[in-house]
């Protein structure tokens, strides 16, 4: 069940010149959230701008004695709405709606999960790491960003048992080149009768990419998508990706409700804009 | 402590209040139910059918504006069977007021979307959408000639006892005469407008935002010139009108009621705050109990257009 809080901003951590975290006083919603939902926020409900945006909820943030005091957003600075999460001061205001959307499924302990982020698109993959990791999942996080400026949060990865390969452009941390290099070197790697998860968020043509890579080795993909979203319902249709329908051919369908968490083999890449 | 009325008579539909969830902007109302009683708004009008599913314009869809957005949707949607079948029962279930926006390439497509739905159990009203900016066919070619717009009207008259409400585009010259031409062809009521047919162009690539390339704009950007519309269009009609563009607020609510509409539709601000609804009926009411009103339906029309008084002389 979907809540909108009008949430008061508890700190907003500056990453970078362009990335940052905030974290708000929203606990009825992340109590509610499972990795890989998301919420539409806007600060005010004036008319300038106008839409919410949608953001993966990145942390559910407990108190000193465990209990859920609200959630955090990684936002990366792109537009008007996100210059504005970048200025937010503790004490503001941010209304927040949700939880929404179609979650991750959280593989068995059977499986290894594989985590595949490329930039901001690292945001659903901390709250899927620790739901993970309440199952004792092996779990690997590859993470690739143009520089090392862009990769945030290694050591909570890390303290959650949580395998990392890190990639940048420009070779400044861990291997140089895209983070489907060292995707490539494991799935080859790894023998079949390891069933394995593969989770990617990031640019669309690397979670095509990685649905690509996996489906090539007989691995499950499930790709977190990112469209341009008008109400995060359903009401407006604007949020339309093409998937596979049961006769094969592509089908435009609202990544708010059928998403945003799509299986990698059912999303058609070729007609994703 | 007085009983404020919010029930308003549309013609020959009677409306629990005037709040109408717009069509396009509020799925077949199912999408919504987590987030308000659909039994409690004035009435539900979904989203554009056609006789047979459609696929729409491929993405982007939609692009924000100062106060406003852009869409081209292209009316994606299930066809009118699928709807009968799978969304009306549970439509009916939750006791929704279900306005049924039809769309057709011809005009015997019309009919016979009028024709089903009035067969079909569940159906208040039936919202004739002559005025979609963003399809090719159909549609709009009916809204921006003056006979289409009566002869649409007239045929889908002929085969339907439901009240019949063509939604009017904004996009012509005299607005009010289309209002009398669906008057005269035997409209219930209309309603207007639809959005503004508009563009925006990424400078960067120079590409157009939009697929479809242009779009239709609405939201608080369009509401003075909505405003003006309904204003024009209640000069010229007697049949009743929903009033819609850019309401965001209870007082944008009471404009519209006051420029003449008897009810109203709200499409782009439920995408913004799906919570919305309460918060505009609270406001109306204390609206109307502030101006000693009994009814939402004695301020319909109210505008005072008499000079005002010169309260000061020049020495």
């Amino acid at each position: 069940m979907p809540l909108d809080i009008d949430a008061v901003v508890l700190s907003n951590d500056r990453l970078s010149p362009d990335y940052n975290i905030v974290s708000i006083a929203a606990p009825e919603i992340a109590a509610q959230s499972r990795p890989g939902q998301f919420v539409m926020v806007k600060c005010g409900l004036d008319s300038e701008p106008l839409l919410r945006r949608p953001f993966s909820v990145f942390e559910i943030l407990r108190n000193d004695d465990g209990d859920v005091a609200g959630l955090s957003l990684l936002n990366k600075v792109v537009g008007a709405v996100t210059r504005t999460l970048f200025t937010l001061e503790p004490g503001n205001r941010m209304c927040c709606l949700g939880p929404l959307g179609k979650p991750f499924s959280v593989v068995p302990p059977s499986d290894e999960a594989w985590m595949v982020a490329g930039g901001v698109g690292l945001a659903p993959f901390l709250t899927l790491a620790e739901a993970l990791q309440t199952h004792s999942t092996a779990t690997t996080l590859f993470y690739g960003g143009r520089s090392s400026q862009d990769l945030y949060y290694l050591d909570r990865f890390e303290q959650l048992g949580v395998r990392l390969f890190l990639t940048t452009e420009d070779g400044s941390l861990g291997e140089p080149g895209f983070v489907t290099t060292p995707l490539t070197r494991e799935l080859e790697a790894t023998p079949a009768t390891q069933p394995v998860t593969v989770y990617a968020c990031g640019p669309t043509g690397m979670m095509r990419t990685v649905a690509t890579l996996a489906q090539q080795h007989g691995r499950v993909s499930e790709v977190s998508l990112e469209p341009v979203m008008g109400c995060g319902l359903g009401g407006c249709y604007s949020c339309v990706v093409p998937v596979r329908s049961t006769d094969g051919s592509p089908h435009l369908v609202r990544s708010c409700l059928n998403g945003p968490v799509f299986s990698g083999d059912h999303v058609v890449w070729n007609e994703l804009i | 402590m007085s009983v404020v009325d919010l029930a308003v008579q549309f013609g020959p539909l009677r409306l629990n209040n005037p709040l109408v969830a717009a069509s396009g902007c509020f799925g077949y109302g199912l999408e919504y139910t987590e987030t308000v009683d659909l039994s409690t708004l004035g009435g539900v009008a979904v989203k554009g059918l056609f006789l047979e599913e459609r696929e729409g314009h491929p993405p982007e869809r939609i692009v924000e504006t100062p106060s406003g957005m852009l869409n081209a949707i292209g009316l994606q949607g299930i066809g009118v069977r699928r709807f009968i079948d799978d969304k009306l029962p549970a439509l009916r279930a939750h006791g929704a007021t279900v306005i049924v926006n039809i769309c057709g390439s011809t005009v015997g497509e019309y009919a016979e979307l009028a024709r089903r739905l009035s067969d079909a159990d569940g159906v208040a009203a039936l919202e004739l959408n002559i005025s979609c900016p963003n399809i090719k066919e159909g549609g709009i070619t009916f809204g921006c000639d003056l006979s289409g717009t009566h002869d649409v009207v007239a045929a889908v008259r002929r085969v339907t006892h439901l009240p019949i409400i063509p939604k009017l585009t904004p996009n012509v010259t005299d607005v009010a005469a289309f209002a009398r031409a669906a008057e005269d062809g035997g409209a219930d009521g209309v309603s207007l407008v639809n959005t503004f047919l508009a563009m925006a162009i990424d400078v960067e690539t120079r590409r157009p935002r939009l697929s479809n390339v242009v779009g239709g704009l609405s939201g608080p950007a369009i509401r003075p010139i909505a405003v003006r519309m309904v204003h024009q269009c209640r000069q010229a009609v007697k049949i009743p009108i929903m009033g819609m563009g850019g309401i965001a607020t209870s007082n944008d609510v009471v404009e519209f009621m006051v420029a003449g509409a008897t009810a109203v539709q709200v499409g782009t601000a439920n995408f913004v705050d799906p919570f919305i609804w309460p918060k505009l009926l609270s406001g109306l009411k204390s609206y109307l109990e502030r101006h000693d009103h009994t009814s939402a339906g004695d301020i319909v029309g109210s505008i005072n257009l008499s000079q005002p008084d010169v309260t000061w002389t020049s020495s």
